[in-house]
């Protein structure tokens, strides 16, 4: 099939950045979006053009690395799909798709449609862990028995892929629902628990910091999050902060 | 302060400042509604009650502050969050994952802040300045005005649209259970927008047309 | 027999210690020199990769105190590729009661690697792993559990217990973010300094000892120094040889294959994994396979038509698979190994696979594909469930639905990558699966302490050779990963870095680094100033072509040394045609590419002509020579029970100025003693 592409051009950080609008042709509709991206870069290489740079790892939905704003949505018009598991069937041929990079000011342009998400990790150094050396010298681990329920939800949590797809989405470019993730995750094991008040104050206080925007509970980003992050995720954050202050 | 330079708990702020409010209008829904049944007189003993009683006028000022307050951080933290993205998408499609309520509380909401300054100008200071005897007259009266009542009525809409969001997302932001609550709430959210927006509506389009 | 002359240089010894299996470890760690807290602090290490491996070495080494710079490709570590592993990771907890120890654990991996690995390693991976678990659960990792709030366990291939622990289908993401997140406390704490988006494009040794690296800053393209005491080498495996593979698509063998060329050995590269549960290819656009994880075997069985006309008639569309009756399907591993039927190692199922397929019995539009089907174990657990909730004579539909649920609890998360990548829902029609390449075993030579023969360079991981033998159990490479970064690295590099407490910062101004540098700089200038004719792209395919037909599931030796030859033909016209558009101090994935393929197509060689060398199947290393009349792999104990470790022909630089052959390279034995098992010919029936 052929496909009118509309696609963010930025040559780095302190370029304007513009719309181009490139034909392609020989699109086939088992091949992945990223796929279709190859397709147009050999051709551009081809012709001696600078191929589009976008990011991309693992190709299987997982390493949170691609990002691209589809027809106006993260990751496109598919639900719980990365874009490299997004597939060109889902489009019609001769159809015209813009595509974006992730917009926040949190997440700068670096190059076309790769931008710098570098502030996702730094929230995380803030506590996204619970402080225990890797010594191996815990207890063992059928030690203290977790409600199946709790361990299920952690594990929903903790399934997120640090994409940003919920930043990207959310009218006020808010992370909350990545740090919520987290946050949740942990608060719902009993290892987690211990540190619990310190984590959501000093999580929240670096997502403030890095210029992420605050939630106004549209539930946009639990729409658009490829691993189907709950809203309830939010929800707990929002309790253990409260809890956390009168600690 | 210094607790509200958190995002999190800005957003706690505005929730109990909503909830507040919300418990303010359905008190006001009430009263307004013995306007019709059972009449004159209620109505008029309700005005005089609120007028006297010393809690009433001891939460008047709470209830202005709260108004100050949820108005003056809604609008706070809708510009500073607008500056979240300075470059915006060329091509967005936000209805796609959420609703139009939930995107544009800041329109609904300044659109019942216009009604208000109206409101206050039409009663509430005639009231503070003027000895008024007859509430039920200067009530009535004014929905005789076709352009006043269509505005009234439209504000109402505007206001059931702001709580159909804000009620559930007051809880949500203070941590309520989601999987456990969250469909209960979005319902009594639902009735309560239904029973302002038509409650106050139907007051004004029953006396326009009596 | 091999044609080739293979130059053969001094055997290597693997320094392991004396004494009982199970007390070698235990011995070691009492002997070993430790570092003062004090002096930690004035020793440096580099740590190259943060997958499962390198995030947990730098979280551990950072921890004891040590100054530690990591570095990753990506733009943060927890996307490295360890995140795509899906079914699980074994230890000998033995929490089912069903018989499972360190020494079976031990020997379930040394028997799945086919007697090809290190008894002294094999048994320490066994030791530690219980730790991995208890670490991982403390640093809370969500890991299945049972209602009572104990760890759940299930199967995986090769064993005959259930010791793997799992978190759905993302093991390997869950494990990850615990590592990433011991690291990110040690970011915090500022004894980690993280280089994302940066590579290493080469080794800088100075008086024989690794001291530093060349990394590029993959955003400005520049060349950056950095010096250490030690460089850990933590980067992953070299599937991506065979262009089509289950790594990511900027997994690469970079950072091993400069490590090489500076003098560390290369061991066992014929030693790759083709993993038998794959999404068969469609397209020729496609850009790499996915897995669906070994896990599945539990529960799915796999077949293929018993009629050749019925797998005719399925590849022109003319059939469903569920419109084949029961007894027209042949489920082709229960035939042929009734005792491990679907959960025979990943080696046997693979090529079982492909026997079928290449008997004309394929089941998709390029014959290159098997079912794998999840009808009965949907039957089994709907009918369990029914019972289980008191349904009495429950209808079909009530079973199917049950047993949907059950499924989907398990296997969620891959159902549903499947259904969006070939558009059928699994569910109602079976999967199709076929091979591809997934693991490396062979990788770089390490010791018993996990050095390089090249002193101060440890490499971890899938990056070394060490622990699978010539064959990767399921479940295995994340313990492997996280037990060389926690458990062994932390102890072993500390007896190495004793010795330069007093010897201060490394410096960066040395002509050692202004060389290496320079070099790297020529062959990017090189490829920028080539303006040839053919993308990057176009000669990995070649290349991965070549790979799959002649060095991939089975190998011969004619088509070996056709390899050979075609690889260093591919290799001139590489270094005369390759296009590389863009600058080189600017962000430029083409660039990064050309370096990749340039290694690549060494890699390539030397891997076909391990494979030549080595007279004998063994493992997933299978020569159509060497097999028992049933098509079984037949193993050479008495000429083959080595490990084989290369040493790069040339000076490091050469490449650029004349044509060096991986063919020349030098091969150097370390001989396998097995003193505490009895290799034994595997029998899975």
């Amino acid at each position: 099939m052929k496909l009118n592409l509309k696609i963010w051009r930025q040559n780095g950080p302190n370029d304007k950045g513009r719309m181009v609008d490139y034909q392609i042709d020989g699109v086939e509709s088992d091949m992945s979006f990223l796929e279709m991206l190859d397709l147009l870069n050999e051709n551009l290489i081809a012709k001696g053009e600078e191929p589009i740079a976008f990011d991309h790892d693992c190709r299987e939905g997982i390493c949170g690395m691609c990002s691209l704003y589809i027809n106006g949505e993260a990751h496109g018009p598919d639900r719980l799909t990365t874009t490299c598991q997004l597939h060109m069937r889902r489009f019609k041929d001769g159809e015209t798709i813009t595509i974006e990079p992730w917009r926040a000011n949190a997440f700068p342009v670096i190059k076309d449609l790769i931008v710098d998400r570098s502030a996702l990790d730094r929230i995380q150094q803030a506590g996204g862990y619970i402080s225990v050396n890797t010594s191996g010298r815990t207890v063992d681990a059928n030690n203290i028995p977790i409600p199946k329920k709790d361990a299920d939800n952690a594990f929903d949590a903790a399934t997120c892929i640090g994409c940003g797809a919920c930043v990207a989405t959310c009218k006020n470019a808010s992370a909350m629902l990545f740090v919520s993730a987290k946050v949740a995750q942990f608060a719902q094991l009993p290892q987690g628990r211990v540190e619990a008040a310190k984590r959501v104050q000093d999580m929240v206080a670096v997502m403030d910091a890095e210029g992420f925007g605050s939630c106004t509970n549209t539930g946009a980003c639990e729409v658009e999050c490829p691993k189907g992050i709950s809203l309830s995720n939010i929800a707990i954050l929002n309790k253990e902060f409260l809890l956390a202050q009168v600690k | 302060m210094t607790i509200l330079k958190s995002s999190v708990a800005k957003k706690v702020a505005m929730a109990l400042s909503g909830l507040f409010l919300v418990m303010f209008i359905l008190i006001h829904l009430a009263i307004n509604l013995t306007l019709i049944y059972p009449g004159k007189e209620a109505f008029d003993a309700a005005v005089e009650f609120m007028a006297t009683n010393p809690f009433i006028q001891l939460m008047q000022p709470v209830l202005f502050l709260g108004f100050i307050f949820h108005i003056a951080m809604g609008i706070y933290l809708e510009w500073t969050n607008q500056g979240k993205r300075s470059v915006k998408y060329v091509n967005s499609n936000p209805g796609a994952a959420s609703s139009w309520a939930s995107r544009n509380m800041i329109w609904t909401g300044l659109f019942v802040l216009l009604f208000l300054i109206v409101h206050l100008i039409n009663y509430f200071v005639p009231f503070k300045t003027q000895e008024i005897h007859d509430h039920y007259a200067l009530v009535t009266g004014l929905f005789k005005n076709p352009f006043y009542t269509l505005f009234y009525v439209l504000a109402f809409i505007g206001l059931g649209i702001h709580l159909s969001h804000g009620f559930q997302s007051a809880f949500q932001s203070l941590g309520t259970p989601r999987e456990k609550c969250n469909k209960a709430l979005v319902i009594t959210g639902n009735i309560i927008a239904l029973l302002v927006a038509f409650g106050f509506s139907a007051i004004a389009i029953y006396f326009y047309f009596n | 027999m091999s044609t080739i002359n293979i130059k053969e240089g001094a055997p290597l010894k693997a320094k392991i210690p004396q004494g009982d299996l199970s007390q070698k470890w235990t011995i070691y760690k009492d002997k070993i020199r430790l570092v003062s807290p004090a002096n930690k602090r004035n020793l440096d290490i580099i740590v190259v990769g943060t997958g499962l491996a390198g995030a947990s070495a730098a979280a551990s080494l950072a921890e004891l105190g040590y100054n530690v710079k990591a570095f990753a490709f990506q733009d943060s570590p927890r996307r490295a590729h360890s995140i795509a592993a899906q079914g699980g990771i074994n230890a000998s907890k033995n929490y089912q009661n069903d018989g499972d120890s360190d020494w079976r654990l031990f020997y379930d991996t040394i028997k799945g690697g086919d007697y090809r690995g290190r008894e002294a390693n094999t048994y320490r991976l066994a030791e530690v792993s219980g730790a991995i678990i208890d670490q991982a659960v403390m640093q809370g990792v969500p890991f299945a559990r049972d209602y009572g709030g104990l760890l759940d366990n299930r199967s995986f291939g090769g064993v005959l217990v259930s010791r793997t622990f799992y978190a759905k289908g993302q093991t390997g993401q869950q494990l990850l973010l615990g590592a990433y997140s011991a690291l990110n406390r040690q970011i915090a704490r500022g004894k980690v300094e993280m280089y994302n988006r940066h590579e290493m494009i080469d080794l800088v040794v100075m008086d024989g000892h690794a001291r530093g690296i060349i990394a590029r800053n993959l955003i400005t393209g520049r060349l950056e120094r950095f010096s250490a005491h030690a460089v850990v080498i933590a980067s992953g495996g070299y599937s991506n040889v065979y262009f089509l593979s289950t790594n990511a698509m900027g997994s690469n063998a970079t950072a091993a294959w400069r490590a090489h060329r500076k003098g560390a050995y290369f061991a066992n590269p014929a030693f790759v994994q083709i993993h038998p549960t794959c999404i068969p290819r469609s397209s020729e656009h496609q850009s790499k396979l996915t897995l669906m994880s070994e896990s599945l075997r539990n529960d799915g069985r796999i077949w293929v038509p018993k009629k050749l006309e019925d797998a005719v008639a399925i590849r022109e569309g003319k059939l469903k698979p569920t419109q084949i009756p029961e007894e027209d399907r042949d489920y082709y591993l229960e035939r042929r190994y009734p005792a491990f039927g679907n959960l025979v190692p990943r080696d046997v199922a693979s090529r079982a696979a492909k026997e079928r397929c290449d008997a004309g019995y394929g089941v998709n539009k390029t014959g290159e594909a098997v079912y794998l089907d999840f009808a009965s174990a949907i039957e089994r657990y709907g009918k369990e469930q029914a019972h289980l909730k008191g349904i009495k004579k429950p209808s079909k539909e009530i079973i199917t639905e049950l047993g949907r649920k059950v499924i989907e609890d398990k296997y969620g998360n891959l159902f549903q990558m499947y259904e969006k990548i070939v558009d059928e829902n699994p569910y109602e029609t079976p999967m199709m699966i076929y091979p591809a390449n997934h693991y490396s075993m062979g990788g770089l030579w390490v010791d018993y302490d996990l050095q390089s023969n090249l002193p101060g360079l440890f490499v971890i991981g899938e990056a070394n050779f060490s622990d699978h033998g010539a064959n990767r159990l399921g479940a295995s490479a994340l313990m492997q990963g996280l037990a060389d970064g926690y458990f062994v690295l932390p102890y072993t590099i500390g007896d190495y870095l004793a010795d330069y407490i007093k010897a201060g910062k490394v410096p960066t101004d040395t002509p050692e680094f202004d060389e290496a540098e320079e070099k790297v700089m020529e062959e990017i200038n090189f490829f920028l100033n080539n303006k040839g004719s053919h993308s990057v792209d176009y000669f990995h395919k070649k290349l991965g072509k070549i790979m799959w037909d002649k060095v991939g599931l089975a190998r011969n030796a004619q088509g070996l040394q056709e390899a050979i030859k075609e690889i260093q033909e591919l290799r001139k016209e590489f270094w005369k045609d390759v296009r590389v558009p863009g600058k080189a101090n600017d962000y430029n994935p083409e660039l990064e590419k050309a370096g990749y393929v340039a290694d690549y197509l060494e890699l390539g060689e030397l891997l076909a002509l391990d494979a030549l060398n080595r007279n004998e199947s063994a493992g997933g290393h299978f020569r159509e020579e060497y097999q028992t009349p049933e098509g079984e792999a037949l193993r050479d104990d008495e000429n083959y029970a080595y490990v084989a470790a290369w040493e790069y022909p040339a000076k490091p630089y050469e490449r650029y100025t004349k044509q060096v052959n991986m063919s020349d390279e030098i091969l150097h034995k370390e001989p396998l003693i097995f003193e505490f098992v009895k290799p034994t010919t595997r029998s899975y029936k």
